[in-house]
């Protein structure tokens, strides 16, 4: 079985988050950058099937600019085998990322592709079923446990209330959840290791995708700020202000 | 631009997230070693990082070396309890043979073997290694040896030490740092053999002991490198244990000004963040200026080194700027915390005693000055 994992390189999830002045977007000059976590849980769980003998390869790969290529090395520490790095600057929303992986499938022919439900910049939650239907795939989303064999997978999801084991057909597409598993960290000599591995280099044209933008971003904004909160005197008073200040009952 | 080695870095900043305050203090209050951190640290491979790849490590350079450790100290951990477990192999690794390299380098760069105790100072000589006391003397196929050391760190957590030595008396050599040797003890067959090993209590958790050798018997086969010179040895790793420790010292202040940054921006006093005072921003700014600095200079020796360089004057420079710098952030950090730094909860007053040491050890800052002045500035010797 071979086994692609899709990575996005997005701001760490340490940093605090600021807003551009001029409300296009968020700063991200000299911030820290890393996997997104629910991709880290992606590797992980192609690292751990490629470790338990189920898969024979695992390829990593990331859209973005050059520096997607250290996101990359960090997959590669953990256990990617190879790695494929689409290389735009422009923004990818997450239609051009599944017809990117669309056309990523079509020539490597792998058997599961593995991704994060989401990525923590934008919180979409998109591509995964994005690319599940353009591809005509099952799809097991939110996994908390995945098993493969026998040409199948079982996918317990994480639902509303509980956990729902369904069976799907491979070849499918699977975004994981929090629970899945813990990534692991890349010992030294892994990372050096990983310094070896090749990436394959290609863009959005190679691969005739149009990524070109189909939404505008208006404006970005802070939240907010949470204004201080009252005491009140007694369960009269509170019941009084849900009822005619905030109007919630 | 020189590499920064983000890809190791953040793999150990990872790592030491599993070691908050709270397990430090825990080991502090017990005076306890962090074993489970020194586990992680081995398993991650972190610890054989200088050791060349053909021996099973990753053979990267000090430059490499000095990532890892500044990251440890600037996560708030200590790396004091395994930091030797990198280094203390150069000497094998430069002046053993062939047959001690191969049957100990691969062990140290797994973690199967422990090398990270040293025997050099003596209680009647410090820094003056020269006169040392304690000797090694050829009794057929082995060595005897007789004397005491102190300050030995890590001893007990240690499966080998490396020891100089005397092998002939000084009055009997031209140079006074002839006739020293190098040896290579196997610790868990010395104990009760001659070896006997105490603990010194000190003001910080930092595994340090004395050790007696009563007729200690080891095989001649133990002595690295040539007999006699065992002192010359010994110094060309002093160059790389200072740009080392100066490392775990910028590590050391960027975590007591990140620290006093987050304090003075979200303590409020009067109605408004302490940090909105110049008063208390301008120390903080000074402390990373100074950081800043020590940087660079730690930075250009670790490179000299790597490069194969002299370079004595550059490294002696890193540890005692770096030094200089992480206790002026350690002041820094205790005076905009207030009270609060005080209490151990804040890990303030922990790091702040744990980063007083490097004014003393390796090597003490007024040594530095004395090197500085009579080999860069060709001062009179003063000692």
């Amino acid at each position: 079985m071979k086994v692609l994992v899709a990575i996005k390189r997005v701001i760490d999830y340490n940093v605090k988050i600021r807003v551009k002045s001029d409300e296009t977007g968020v700063e991200t000059t000299n911030v820290k950058m890393s996997m997104n976590p629910f991709d880290e849980i992606a590797v992980e769980e192609g690292v751990r099937l490629r470790e338990n003998g189920s898969a024979e390869e695992l390829i990593a790969v990331s859209i973005g600019p050059k520096q997607a290529q250290e996101t990359i090395r960090t997959a590669l520490a953990m256990g990617a085998d190879r790695g494929i790095h689409v290389e735009t600057d422009d923004e990818v929303e997450p239609l051009a990322v599944a017809k990117l992986l669309k056309a990523l499938i079509e020539k490597e022919n792998p058997d599961l592709v593995v991704l994060g439900k989401q990525a923590i910049d934008d919180d979409s939650n998109q591509t995964g079923q994005m690319l599940a239907a353009l591809v005509g795939w099952s799809q097991g989303t939110f996994a908390s446990e995945l098993e493969v064999a026998d040409g199948k997978a079982k996918v317990t999801r994480e639902i509303d209330g509980g956990l729902e084991t369904i069976q799907i057909n491979m070849p499918a597409v699977v975004t994981t959840d929090l629970r899945l598993n813990t990534p692991r960290y890349a010992s030294l000599p892994n990372i050096m290791k990983a310094k070896k591995k090749p990436i394959d280099e290609s863009s959005p044209a190679d691969l005739g995708v149009d990524i070109s933008a189909r939404l505008a971003t208006l404006k970005v904004t802070e939240p907010s700020s949470r204004e201080a909160g009252v005491i009140v005197e007694d369960v009269a008073e509170l019941v009084d202000k849900l009822k005619n200040e905030a109007k919630v009952i | 631009m020189t590499e920064n080695f983000e890809d190791i870095r953040s793999s150990v900043r990872a790592l030491c997230a599993e070691f908050p305050g709270e397990y430090w203090r825990k080991l502090d209050a017990e005076k306890a070693y962090p074993t489970e951190f020194v586990k992680t640290m081995t398993e991650g491979g972190f610890l054989g990082v200088l050791i060349p790849e053909e021996y099973d490590g990753s053979g990267l350079g000090l430059s490499a070396a000095t990532a890892i450790l500044e990251e440890i100290h600037q996560s708030g951990c200590n790396a004091a309890a395994c930091h030797a477990q990198m280094y203390t192999m150069g000497t094998v690794l430069r002046h053993g043979s062939d047959a001690q390299k191969t049957e100990y380098l691969p062990k140290i760069a797994s973690g199967e073997l422990r090398l990270q105790a040293f025997g050099v100072t003596e209680p009647t000589s410090g820094t003056d290694a020269t006169r040392i006391k304690t000797t090694a003397l050829k009794d057929g196929d082995e060595y005897v040896v007789n004397g005491q050391k102190v300050w030995t760190s890590r001893v007990e957590h240690s499966d080998l030490m490396l020891l100089l030595a005397r092998t002939s008396p000084r009055e009997d050599n031209k140079k006074r740092h002839e006739g020293m040797s190098v040896f290579l003890i196997d610790i868990r067959e010395a104990v009760d053999n001659g070896l006997t090993i105490r603990p010194i209590p000190t003001m910080i958790n930092h595994a340090t002991t004395e050790v007696f050798f009563d007729d200690l018997r080891i095989p001649a086969s133990s002595l690295i490198g040539e007999e006699g010179k065992g002192f010359k040895y010994i110094l060309d790793g002093m160059n790389a244990e200072r740009i080392l420790i100066a490392s775990e010292c910028i590590g050391d202040a960027r975590w007591f000004i990140e620290k006093a940054s987050n304090y003075a921006r979200d303590r409020n006093v009067f109605g408004r963040a302490i940090g909105e005072n110049q008063g208390v921003q301008f120390p903080i700014a000074k402390a990373y200026a100074a950081m800043a600095a020590a940087d660079l200079m730690v930075k250009k020796a670790a490179q000299m080194f790597d490069a194969g360089e002299p370079c004595g004057a550059e490294a002696n420079m890193a540890k005692m700027l770096a030094a200089d710098a992480s206790w002026q952030a350690a002041d820094m950090c205790l005076q905009t915390h207030g009270g609060f730094g005080f209490a151990e909860e804040y890990d303030v007053e922990r790091k702040f005693r744990e980063t007083r040491l490097y004014q003393i050890a390796p090597i003490s800052t007024n040594l530095i000055l004395s090197y500085l002045a009579e080999h860069v500035l060709d001062l009179p010797r003063s000692y």
